[in-house]
């Protein structure tokens, strides 16, 4: 009872900051002069009395502090008292603060950034039943672009014979359709499935139903459409009579069943696709139909194994099904060895994002240690520079570890001010990296709890790290000797301190970082200048999507001739061709080749496997590949006359080596087709693959199943985008006509290394902005200490350029040993630096004379200000101040 | 706080009490003085430490303290035993005791005695 009133009592007295200070004073008083008048009494002389009355009474500073400590809660009005002092403190050298609040803002912002998106992309599981017992089935080898694993009659071979999987379903995720709905046409991509997809998955809708396996009874059974919550609220209004309603994909009818959770789209992370429609059901919308076609890959394959099986067993079970059908199919299954992954991540570039995203990560963490490192040696200057204070402090009777709890809140203080900011510029670029679409597609990158952890977490360990420096100033402190030498002995010790290291490793990981960046420019800016066999620089690439058009063969040419001619004939077109695909968009696969007379087309006896595309005759002019022989198709060759081709370089000299390749034949696609052309060498699939054989077939022989048309003009892009979506739309109407630059189509294949660029980049600028401040500090705080040093050292004959040899020596040697550990530190990144950018290598001579460029730089523009005050010193005026 | 300190404390406030039930209310300065008298040289404590054992007697409700004038005609505050400082000196007065007598028994303890 005693107890919880006085608690009471001093929880009061907490609150209402009453801390019975001017009633100790005033007793006090009291106390010491009764006591003086005794002593006086008792015969000694009125300042003797009062000197022995004090001595009598103690250390007022004791008392004073148990007297607090029993009036109010001592640690909660420490902490109080810190805090305000600490600001107050923080107030008088706004600089001070501001340097410091700004760098850790900086570094906590780029941390939480980074981890916002690791969250985001690997730490948020996929929005389906337990994510991490899902797996999809992925060809063994290095396949990338699409993340089709089989065709649609081999998926049901899978689903009925193998014995390891709960489940297996199979979709197709690069459905496209126009949706007609209330008179209102918009273009929409979804995702073609399984019938059991959904109850694979573990979703429940939340309008509605999902359709599942037994309302697929064959072919075209199946009209059923499952809206994305997206589309339902942008298309539909959120009206939950749309389930019910039916809706027309392409030319086809689909009754509306139900709309997915807002969370859930599909198993792509990226990707966020508006519908879903049965498999057996996508015939109608895609104009062609995958489900007899062992031929076509069309599946992407997931599943859930059986309670007890290993994924090991389940991979053994899955290729012993392969190996069967490609025993039972020897011309369209090829037996390719398969492998299980967690879906998510683009298939196998999962590890490529993860690996990218962890290597940020790691080198965002080092930023931070490099901002710590210069927090603790501007805290350890500061506390330097107050040793009398503390002295004094101590000698009233301060404790230590009140002492250094004081230090460490005015660190903490900054540090919360640092993380803060921080957090909200991080929550700014997430935001904006939210609504930004990224070639990979969109990332939902939300700021949630654990993001506002982290940046909680990370100022903590920001002022721990800063404030440890102070800890041992505090503890060698001797306050005797501290208030009789100034400040400025004690300041310059002659060997190197604990800010030498710290300053040393800052600039080491700071040439860590600048090497990181340039190395990544250097991969940037390599990828450019690859050779790509096109020029894609002044190029339209317009996308005729002719699938849903009824007519075929000679009346689909005509069509396409007729279009061809519309775009040559275009104001300002120099060249236009068309081509069944174009290099790097994807989905790009060999088509065999057999020497001339073979009668058995079994893959075994194919000689290569190159990539095939059907040209137009102009598409190499328009498209600005070279012809290095012969001639390209022309108007002259028809299906009538004999099949022709043109071969790049690779496949001549891989296929006849030193041999003129003009006059060679082979046979493709059952055709004997002899070369009349070569041409150069290009990228076809990505811009890292080395060189591949290739060969382009005349459109007239070759039916394509797509049709780009590439037209290359001197005119402003997008004006001449318009003319051509309007010259082509008016010959197709009711066409999906996608018109876009060459160079943004190739967006995609650029962006890794364009996102290790800016990441990297950003990461060596920040560190750069980091070691300026660390090293000018230094330097600045150097001069400063010893000016009068340096006016005696004048005064005394001393030439200038000693004096400022002894100013920047010490931050100069740093820069140099730093510098020298980092660039040795850096060999060491480079298995690292590898996984984000191509053809890493830090012993790039170009990138070291970079860095030692950017640290000289660094270093010459920290130490000109202080190198100037050194010269400039004024003996007499100095002297005369001191 | 360390174990050492609130014995001490334990027994300032305990001398605290019983200052101020034999002679009445008293100010601070006087209630030093007093257990210096009658600890004679054996105490050695601070003055001021006495100021904080005050207060928290106050706290507890067994003293009150009211601002007055001194013998010389000072402004001090003078200490008074409340009814429930007079219990809790009782308490702790049989308390004490009982922990002397414990201690006088182990202390005069011979090895006969435990036979």
């Amino acid at each position: 009872m005693t107890f919880l009133n006085r608690l009471g009592r001093r929880l009061l007295n907490f609150v209402r900051r009453h801390h019975g200070g001017e009633r100790l004073r005033e007793e006090i008083e009291a106390h010491l002069a009764a006591q003086t008048e005794e002593n006086i009494r008792a015969g000694m002389a009125p300042a003797e009395a009062a000197r022995q009355a004090r001595l009598e009474f103690g250390a007022v500073e004791a008392v004073r502090a148990d007297y607090h400590a029993e009036a109010g809660l001592p640690f909660l009005e420490d902490l109080w008292r810190d805090g305000r002092y600490a600001l107050r403190v923080l107030g008088k050298s706004p600089a001070f603060t501001l340097v410091a609040v700004l760098s850790l803002m900086l570094a906590i912002g780029a941390n939480v950034v980074v981890f916002g998106v690791v969250n985001a992309v690997l730490l948020h599981g996929l929005a389906v039943n337990d994510p991490s017992s899902l797996y999809q089935v992925r060809q063994q080898a290095w396949a990338k672009g699409r993340l089709i694993t089989t065709s649609y009659p081999a998926l049901r071979d899978f689903q009925e014979r193998n014995t390891a999987f709960r489940r297996l379903a199979g979709y197709f995720g690069y459905s496209s359709a126009r949706l007609t709905w209330q008179h209102a046409v918009r273009n929409v991509a979804g995702v073609e499935t399984t019938g059991n997809y959904f109850d694979l998955l573990g979703v429940r809708p939340q309008v509605g139903r999902f359709y599942h396996a037994a309302d697929e009874h064959g072919p075209n059974s199946a009209p059923y459409v499952v809206l994305s919550d997206r589309l339902w609220r942008s298309e539909f209004q959120a009206d939950p009579e749309a389930v019910g309603r039916t809706v027309q994909l392409n030319k086809a009818s689909f009754v509306v069943v139900g709309v997915a959770p807002a969370s859930f789209h599909g198993t792509e992370q990226f990707v966020w696709p508006d519908y879903w429609i049965p498999m057996v059901n996508a015939a109608a919308v895609e104009g062609w139909d995958y489900l007899t076609d062992r031929a076509t890959n069309a599946a992407t394959v997931i599943g859930r194994l059986k309670p007890g099986v290993t994924p090991q067993q389940a991979t053994e079970d899955l290729n012993a099904v392969a190996a069967q059908l490609a025993r039972e199919h020897p011309l369209t299954d090829k037996g390719l060895s398969l492998r299980l992954i967690h879906p998510g991540l683009q298939g196998d570039n999962g590890d490529v994002i993860r690996g990218f995203l962890y290597g940020v990560s790691a080198l965002v963490g080092l930023v931070l240690a490099a901002a710590c490192a210069n927090l603790a040696s501007l805290f350890a200057a500061r506390a330097a520079d107050r040793r009398r204070e503390l002295a004094i402090r101590a000698a009233l009777g301060a404790g230590r570890s009140r002492l250094l709890r004081q230090l460490l809140t005015e660190a903490l203080m900054v540090s919360l001010l640092g993380g803060a900011a921080g957090l909200s510029l991080a929550g700014l670029l997430l935001g904006m990296l939210n609504r930004w679409q990224s070639p990979y597609g969109h990332l939902a990158v939300g700021v949630d709890g654990r993001v506002y952890l982290t940046a909680l977490a990370l100022s903590l360990v920001s002022a721990l790290l800063s404030g440890l420096a102070s800890v041992r100033q505090v503890w060698g402190s001797n306050p005797a000797q501290a208030m009789k030498s100034g400040a400025v002995d004690a300041a310059t010790p002659r060997g190197f301190g604990p800010r030498d290291v710290l300053l040393g490793g800052q600039i080491a990981i700071c040439t860590l970082l600048v090497t990181a960046s340039l190395v990544a420019v250097r991969g940037m800016v390599r990828l450019l200048h690859t050779p790509l066999g096109f020029q894609p620089q002044g190029a339209l690439l317009a996308e005729v999507d002719l699938s849903p058009a009824e007519w075929g063969g000679a009346a689909l040419l005509t069509k396409e001739q007729a279009l061809l001619e519309a775009a040559r004939n275009l104001p300002g077109a120099v060249a236009a061709g068309a081509v069944s695909r174009v290099p790097m968009t994807g989905g790009l696969h060999g088509t065999p080749l057999f020497p001339p007379g073979t009668t058995d087309f079994a893959l075994d006896n194919a000689v290569l496997s190159p990539y095939v595309f059907a040209i137009s005759p102009g598409y190499l002019e328009a498209a600005g590949t070279r012809l290095l022989a012969g001639r390209s198709v022309s108007d002259h060759d028809t299906a009538q006359t004999p099949a022709v081709a043109v071969v790049n370089t690779t496949l001549a000299r891989k296929l006849w080596g030193q041999a003129p390749a003009l006059g060679q034949r082979f046979v493709v696609s059952g055709r004997l087709t002899e070369v009349v052309g070569v041409a150069e060498d290009g990228k076809y699939h990505d811009l890292v693959e080395a060189n591949q054989p290739a060969a382009y077939l005349p459109w007239s022989q070759n039916e394509a199943s797509s049709l780009v048309f590439v037209v290359r003009s001197p005119r402003a892009q997008n004006e001449m985008a318009k003319a051509l979506e309007h010259a082509l739309a008016g010959l197709m109407p009711d066409t999906a006509i996608t018109v876009q630059s060459w160079p943004d189509a190739l967006g995609p294949e650029l962006f890794p290394a364009w996102a290790a660029t800016v990441a990297l980049g950003t990461l060596g600028l920040l560190a750069a902005m980091l070691a300026l401040t660390g090293l000018f500090g230094m330097a600045a705080y150097n001069v400063s200490r010893r000016m009068q040093e340096f006016g005696i050292r004048v005064a005394l004959g001393a030439p200038k350029r000693r004096v400022l040899s002894t100013a920047v020596a010490r931050p100069l040697t740093l820069l140099g040993v730093g510098a020298s550990a980092g660039l040795l530190a850096s060999v060491f990144t480079d298995p690292l630096l590898g996984r984000m950018v191509y053809q890493a290598n830090s012993q790039d001579p170009s990138v070291v004379a970079g860095v030692v460029l950017t640290m000289l730089l660094l270093g010459v523009a920290a130490f000109i200000v202080p190198a100037a005050r050194a010269l400039a010193v004024d003996p007499a005026s100095l002297l005369r101040e001191g | 706080m360390k174990p050492k300190q609130d014995v001490q404390q334990g027994t300032l406030s305990l001398m605290v009490l019983k200052t101020l039930d034999v002679l009445g209310p008293l100010h601070g300065y006087g209630v030093a003085r007093r257990i210096e008298q009658i600890s004679g040289d054996l105490l050695s404590v601070n003055q001021g430490t006495l100021y904080p054992v005050l207060l928290k007697l106050e706290q507890e409700g067994a003293i009150t303290s009211e601002w007055g004038p001194s013998e010389n005609n000072r402004r001090a505050r003078f200490y008074r035993l409340t009814a429930a400082g007079r219990k809790l000196l009782g308490a702790e007065k049989r308390t004490w005791e009982q922990t002397a007598a414990i201690i006088a028994r182990f202390l005069t303890v011979k090895a006969e005695d435990l036979a």
